[in-house]
């Protein structure tokens, strides 16, 4: 681990979260387990339909029908929150754990001024009253970079631009200075030149705020500026984890790299990323052995055969797979 | 047709109740309808096969009642059993041919506004929506008031007011249509505007009026009851379900509710059935709609 | 704003005028009015001086002028039945048909909204099913049937409600209204129900339909993440949100409202303007239709302005042009 830490703020432990659908279960989470101690960046990473989101939103609990989480445990401060009832999640959503999503045109509510957005949060977690609600409102807004924030705060989000939007959502989420944020592609629908942005605004605030942030994203160029440490899903399992440094340099698992080889690069004069061969297998039904092999170049008999199971590798690396690379591994 | 048992529009049919019991309610009507005359010994509006003696019997389950008339009979002893196979043929007929009709008014005037534009446009989808934003019912029963009762009116009572949303339908689809490079392409080539109209048009802009063609009987069959309960719709030769209903009202304050309230239950079983088919043709062929 | 109010006055006159045209080209092919006022052994001179009189003996179209001028001017004529101005006549009618008209809306948005909420929010559940098969029944249920139904049940058989009339009333500023006495709740309930099942099942439907859409969107689990609770979500963030649909429908609900009225008001022989236009049919008293008609235009006219505006009022992304 990063920072020795007996007791990490949030411990997934072997989480299963399944869709039962009517053409047939869909594992969308299949025995994820991870750690982020208190200030820490974790980057959750992995291609779309790989399970990253439902795993933020099993945290929330926030899974709704058909989906359903079997097992496992979701600890935060050593409390277990997919035992806990409705009542208490509510609590500790927005106020302990919050969430940022993907999308800024579409997460906040057309019909509420900002104002009234962000004032809900207080108003359900703190006991402040309405003009204590509202400077802390005009605070936030203007921490986030928003200027005139007490006028602003009486616009409706259709009245603000794609970043500004964002940088509302991110209000939101910091308002009730929870512990742990989960930022859900926080600038994937942004503009190129805002994403950067938005990254080093929320790098500062949650550096300032001491928070943890959990980062989804499919991005590895956006993760490895930001995390400390980085999980990488496929199919709804980990496949490798690891320092974020370790993991970036020298991947031992064939799919990070794959996905290391797909960041476009300035330096790079290639007019074709490189992109993994082939698209995630139906989810519905795996194959037998690793889910990979398919589109893996160092696949062997014994990958069809037998799931590999998570063991350490070089460095803080660990990997699921029968042949990993080594450091200089090229083929 | 063993490629439409095989299809996908069958097989969602197939696991759909609604779907099959709205088709079920509406395959025992048309038969009702087509052969039900023949099924019943009396005909209502055979005098000579009336008896005042059998006037207000119960339905045979009461005491009173008997297997001769399972739903009672009226103050003429007219079988209301009877009564209501041959009241569902005028309801039936009424509201079939009616659909019939706007849908063949509206289509054609949908597509001279969408094809041509311009005044004659303006003018259709000017009448259109000023009539749209008045109720069918109140539009329906002006016209029956100022016309007089009689089946053939109340067909075109309710023509006038059901093209409407036929022509709107239409002149929509026939605008996207002709945008279309195939369009285009006939334009171009010289072909004359009725064959575009009835070769490339048309057959792309039908879809969507067969659910509201399907749903259009219902709601006729409900607003021709309405005009004939309140007196101005069907004249007393011919009953429709809802002239039996208004007959029995008379005489429901001294409990005699058989006469009225079983040729409503065949109007609610019939329309219950038409929407729930209506409504699975919706989601089969409209999936954006729903 | 005020070009806005002032293109809607145009066009609202305008579609009065198209109404008031096809009023007076209806009333005119039918039927000839002068044997509504002449005696039945009228001699021919008779009914020749008495067409004179209603200045039938003139041209469609200087009828037609004489007729918008009349209108415009407020005079709708006297009625050949009661020999009193007809719009007296109406206006006396009205507020009952506006309370019955209000306590069925009242009725169906209580029952519809919760409903459909319910349904749109939980769609797979075994209650939303019956929710919605009880809806499709509602629209596919004559209302006058179900009026009689319920007249057989609770007035003839049980003997709980009566069954016509309105029942004592209350004044309150120069208005008699039923719902204020007890007795006259007793007498507005079986009507009011009645006339509120078609609205409710359609606002009940079309309420799912948008809360459906809207359970989709991301602002919704947004506000979850944010601790709300779920009806908060539900009612606060969602239902405003899948109003717009309903508030579309519900200004024309409110003309079916009072279209289905005149039915409803037959059936249980409420006093209001529905029961005064049949029984004018039935007399063919020409001058009543006539005001009905473009008094309902004139309040169809106003409810879709008002629509318009409302929109406005929930939604700060549409903007009156």
């Amino acid at each position: 681990m990063t920072k020795a830490d007996d007791h990490p703020l949030l411990s997934v432990r072997n989480l299963r979260t399944y869709f039962h659908t009517f053409s047939g279960t869909v594992k969308a989470v299949d025995g994820v387990s991870f750690d982020i101690g208190q200030g820490e960046v974790m980057g959750l990473v992995g291609e779309s339909g790989g399970g990253k989101s439902v795993v933020g939103f099993s945290i929330l609990g926030l899974i709704d029908s058909p989906g359903r989480i079997e097992d496992g445990e979701i600890l935060l401060n050593g409390k277990d929150l997919v035992t806990a009832g409705e009542a208490a999640l509510r609590d500790i959503r927005g106020r302990n754990v919050s969430m940022v999503f993907q999308d800024p045109m579409t997460s906040l509510n057309p019909l509420h001024t900002v104002g009234r957005q962000m004032d809900e949060v207080l108003r359900l977690h703190t006991d402040l009253d309405a003009r204590a609600r509202h400077v802390a409102c005009i605070e936030m807004l203007e921490s986030v970079g928003i200027s005139r924030a007490s006028e602003r705060l009486k616009s409706y989000p259709h009245q603000f631009s794609g970043g500004m939007r964002q940088r509302v959502v991110i209000a939101i989420a910091l308002l009730a200075r929870p512990g742990l944020i989960i930022a859900d592609e926080p600038t994937t629908a942004l503009d190129v030149t805002i994403q950067s942005q938005i990254l080093k605004l929320m790098r500062q605030q949650i550096a300032e705020k001491g928070a943890s942030m959990i980062l989804i994203t499919h991005d590895l160029a956006v993760v490895s500026e930001m995390a400390d440490h980085i999980t990488v899903l496929y199919c709804g399992k980990v496949v490798e984890r690891g320092l974020t440094r370790d993991l970036i340099s020298a991947p031992s698992h064939p799919y990070t790299r794959g996905l290391i080889a797909s960041i476009p690069d300035a330096t790079d004069r290639q007019d074709r990323l490189s992109q993994i061969p082939g698209s995630v297998p139906d989810i519905r039904n795996l194959p037998m052995g690793c889910n990979f092999r398919e589109r893996c170049p160092r696949a062997q008999a014994l990958c069809a055969q037998q799931e590999p199971e998570l063991m350490p590798q070089h460095g803080s690396l660990r990997a699921a797979c029968h042949f990993p690379l080594a450091p200089g591994d090229t083929a | 047709m063993a490629s439409f048992f095989a299809s996908e529009f069958f097989h969602n049919y197939k696991r759909s109740s609604s779907a099959i019991i709205g088709s079920a309610l509406m395959i025992s009507f048309a038969f009702a309808v087509l052969v039900g005359p023949f099924l019943v010994a009396q005909n209502p509006y055979d005098i000579a096969s009336l008896n005042l003696m059998d006037s207000y019997k119960p339905p045979m389950w009461l005491p009173g009642g008997e297997a001769q008339f399972p739903l009672g009979t009226d103050g003429q002893g007219r079988d209301v059993w009877a009564s209501i196979l041959y009241g569902a043929r005028i309801s039936l007929f009424i509201g079939v041919v009616a659909m019939v009709a706007s849908c063949f008014i509206g289509t054609v005037l949908g597509l001279i506004a969408g094809f041509y534009g311009g005044i004659v446009d303006s003018v259709i989808m000017r009448i259109a929506d000023i009539q749209l934003s008045f109720p069918s019912i109140l539009i329906a029963l002006f016209l029956m008031s100022a016309v007089g009762t009689g089946v053939d009116k109340v067909l075109i009572a309710l023509t006038a007011v059901g093209w409407v949303v036929y022509a709107r339908t239409v002149r929509g689809s026939t605008l996207s249509e002709i945008e279309k490079e195939y369009v285009q392409a006939a334009r171009v080539a010289g072909l004359p505007n009725h064959k575009i109209i009835r070769k490339h048009v048309l057959p792309n802009v039908l879809t969507p009026l067969i659910v509201i063609a399907t749903i259009q009987v219902g709601t006729f069959v409900l607003i021709e009851a309405s005009l004939s309960f309140l007196g101005v719709g069907v004249p007393i030769t011919q009953p429709s379900l809802g002239l039996l209903i208004k007959n029995g009202f008379d005489v429901l304050f001294s409990g005699l509710w058989w006469t009225s309230v079983f040729p409503g239950v065949a109007i609610m079983m019939l329309v219950f059935g038409i929407n729930l088919f209506g409504d699975f043709l919706r989601d089969e062929l409209n999936p954006r709609l729903k | 704003m005020f070009g806005y109010l002032l293109k809607r006055l145009i066009q609202m006159t305008l579609v009065l005028w198209v109404v008031s045209v096809i009023v007076f080209m209806m009333m005119s092919f039918t039927g000839d009015p002068v044997f509504m006022i002449v005696p039945i052994d009228a001699t021919e001179a008779e009914i020749a001086q008495a067409r004179r009189i209603l200045g039938l003996d003139q041209s469609l179209l200087v009828q037609y002028w004489k007729f918008l001028g009349s209108l415009l001017q407020g005079d709708f004529g006297q009625s050949y039945v009661f020999r009193q101005p007809a719009m007296t006549l109406i206006l006396e009618r009205m507020p009952a048909t506006v309370e019955l008209v209000l306590v069925a809306m009242v009725f169906a948005i209580a029952v519809a909204i919760p409903l459909g909420v319910y349904a749109g929010a939980n769609p797979q559940s075994r209650m939303s099913r019956l929710i919605m098969s009880g809806s499709l029944l509602g629209i596919s249920l004559p209302g006058f049937w179900v009026g009689m139904v319920l007249i057989y049940l609770f007035s003839v058989h049980w003997g709980i409600f009566p069954s016509s009339g309105r029942g004592d009333t209350a004044e309150v500023m120069g208005l008699r209204f039923s719902v204020l006495t007890w007795d006259g709740w007793t007498h507005i309930i079986l009507p009011a129900v009645t006339l509120s099942l078609g609205t409710m099942a359609i606002i009940l439907r079309i309420t799912r339909a948008g809360m459906m859409e809207v359970g989709r969107q991301d602002f919704m689990k947004f506000a979850r993440a944010k601790g709300a609770t779920k009806n908060d979500v539900l009612y606060k963030h969602g239902l405003k949100n899948a109003l717009i649909p309903v508030i579309t429908i519900f200004g024309l609900q409110i003309g079916d409202l009072i279209a289905f009225a005149t039915i409803t008001e037959t059936i249980f022989s409420w006093p209001g303007m529905g029961k005064l236009l049949i029984d004018s049919i039935y007399r063919a008293d020409r001058p009543v239709i006539v005001v009905y008609l473009m008094l309902v235009a004139l309040i169809f006219v106003v409810i879709n302005f008002l629509v318009d505006v409302i929109y406005t009022l929930i939604d700060p992304r549409i903007r009156l042009k």
